[in-house]
């Protein structure tokens, strides 16, 4: 039994955020009524803390916490994805929330202990781990969701997805139950262990459950239903934090399962994973294309980037890992980047959302047309841009564990999904200019530029991403 | 009749059934959804304590007993937000929330 110290010293941005989200909460409560930045600063400074602690050289793995919390470099890989995506989800926050009138100190306070659970679910080592952090995660995002409550959209936005968060995290605990009983335990390693020999069919049954719920949370058809609709209703920061940092908690907490828990029964999640990202990728490609509303259309963009990662998945390999992992961070600068030119369309006081409303951006303001065109074609996966490396490093796995056709399938779907991204490309550049949009603050500005500048020099210097992926996707085998 | 761990594992599977039934399958209102909500996590429980007492572990009632403190917190936020969706557009009937589509 290792000293509470140590187990203490490996849960150190955990600590850190369940104190000071009750710490915020009650500062927040007590300076009730007055509308100030202090709580947004706070809950910042709060996620930016904990992320610096990340770094701390703690080396190898632990298991802490009576075998529930593992701490490793895949998780801190992870955790460092998750807080940057909810910390700039905030930063972008500021103005809309601000200009929306709906700047309550709860906004922070949720995001942080949202972030917390996230924290919490790369981490979980058994069962019990996994459905806990799931749900202090997904609680959050319940409440964020619908979190302008006098709009009629956002709160049936968050209604649909408490109503279809609740059937899954069900299924998922389904699946627990039967993993539990038919194991005899709630570990993962524990799960692994007991999976040696024979196989017995309830496990399998657990894991199928297990997996539509994970699936839900990631929202990889045909379990993406909510994902549209919620994007679309929800105030566009919230959209931002849900497209970019529970995602990649969900992500996490499917490689880690299926990675330690299951190795024994690889062909049968093999053929679930490659089911979902087969559709997933489909969906993503072939129901973008109608769509007029920007929120919207980024919605199936990133039901179909689920499902070009889930590709680096099926080939079960140190490599393929590798290579999700270098998806998701390519993923969330590209996310974080175009919700950000998302945030800066406004004309006067009003936020607009269309694909329509971008016309002539390319004569009205250059930069952010040429910004966005970037984000664009690196979202469609055109090199040298950073998504098209993304794409490349989850293919490359795929083929090295013979999955060709999977492969040349993932290849055609990017290709119909170029299209749309083509599409605003085309309206920003070719059309009649449509109203200029207003000037946008300094925050929302920096996020854009600094994430175009991540994608367009990642292939001049991509061994930091690279280098500290491929040490996470170590770690986990 | 002797009732083990068979039985048991039936009247969950059951009540599971049941309860997503209820959610796919219900076109009155929000109300029962919770409903179905709560049945599938009391199947859950059912479930895991069965398993328990059958492998001799007391992990299983543990985990019961965290689905069922999780499952309050659950319903009071779905509760709350059905609350503010009611406020907004006056009816919670499954077929008004139609206000996104596609």
């Amino acid at each position: 039994m290792p000293p509470i110290s140590f187990a203490l010293a490996h849960t150190l941005p955990e600590l850190i955020l369940a104190v000071g989200a009750l710490v915020l909460l009650m500062l927040g409560a007590f300076r009730a009524g007055r509308t100030d930045w202090i709580i947004s600063e706070l809950a910042i400074g709060l996620l930016g803390v904990a992320l610096i602690t990340l770094f701390f050289p703690l080396q190898g793995v632990a298991i802490v916490w009576d075998g529930a919390f593992i701490d490793d470099a895949f998780a801190r890989f992870m955790k460092a994805l998750a807080l940057i995506g909810a910390l700039v989800s905030i930063l972008l926050s500021r103005e809309y929330m601000a200009r929306e009138k709906i700047d309550q100190f709860e906004f922070p306070v949720l995001i942080v202990l949202a972030t917390l659970g996230m924290l919490m679910l790369i981490s979980a080592q058994s069962l019990i781990a996994l459905y806990l952090g799931l749900e202090l995660m997904s609680l959050a995002l319940y409440v964020v969701a619908a979190f302008h409550r006098d709009n009629i959209r956002a709160s049936e936005a968050g209604l649909k997805y408490f109503v279809l968060g609740a059937l899954s995290s069900g299924m998922l605990l389904y699946g627990c139950s039967l993993i539990y009983g038919f194991a005899g335990t709630v570990s993962f390693t524990g799960i692994a262990e007991a999976l040696r020999g024979d196989v017995s069919i309830g496990v399998v049954f657990g894991l199928v459950f297990v997996l539509a719920g994970l699936a839900f949370k990631m929202s990889l058809a045909p379990f993406h239903m909510w994902t549209p609709d919620v994007y679309e209703g929800a105030p566009t920061p919230v959209t931002a934090f849900f497209a970019s940092a529970p995602k990649m908690a969900a992500v996490a907490i499917m490689l880690r399962i299926i990675i330690t828990a299951f190795p024994g029964i690889t062909t049968q999640w093999q053929q679930i994973i490659v089911f979902v990202s087969i559709l997933s990728m489909a969906i993503g490609s072939f129901a973008a294309i109608g769509q007029t509303n920007l929120k919207r259309l980024m919605a199936y963009s990133s039901i179909g980037h689920m499902g070009f990662a889930m590709v680096g998945l099926v080939a079960g390999t140190e490599l393929g890992v590798r290579g999700v992992l270098i998806y998701m961070a390519i993923y969330l600068a590209m996310t974080l980047g175009t919700f950000a030119a998302i945030l800066s369309m406004r004309v006067g006081d009003r936020y607009v959302e269309t694909i329509d409303d971008l016309k002539g951006l390319g004569r009205n303001n250059g930069w952010m047309a040429f910004f966005l065109a970037m984000m664009m074609f690196s979202l469609a996966g055109i090199p040298p841009l950073a998504g098209f490396f993304a794409k490349w490093y989850v293919f490359l796995a795929a083929i090295q564990g013979g999955f060709y056709w999977l492969s040349v399938i993932g290849v055609l779907m990017s290709v119909v999904s170029t299209f749309y991204y083509l599409r605003i490309v085309k309206v920003i550049y070719f059309d009649e200019p449509a109203a200029a949009f207003s000037p946008v603050n300094r925050e929302v500005t920096g996020v854009l530029v600094l994430s175009s500048l991540a994608i367009l020099l990642f292939w001049v210097y991509p061994s930091p991403i690279v280098n500290a992926a491929s040490a996470a996707a170590k770690s986990l085998f | 009749m002797i009732i083990g761990l068979n039985q048991y594992l039936i009247v969950a599977a059951m009540l599971f059934t049941l309860g997503v039934a209820g959610i796919i399958l219900n076109r009155k209102n929000i109300i029962v959804i919770l409903m179905s909500v709560e049945l599938i996590l009391l199947s859950v429980n059912i479930n895991l304590v069965a398993f328990s007492t059958f492998l001799g572990d007391l992990t299983g009632q543990v985990f019961s007993l965290f689905i069922l403190t999780v499952a309050a917190a659950e319903a009071a936020i779905g509760l709350a937000v059905l609350v503010t969706y009611f406020r907004n557009r006056g009816s919670i009937a499954v077929e008004d929330i139609n206000m996104m589509k596609g």
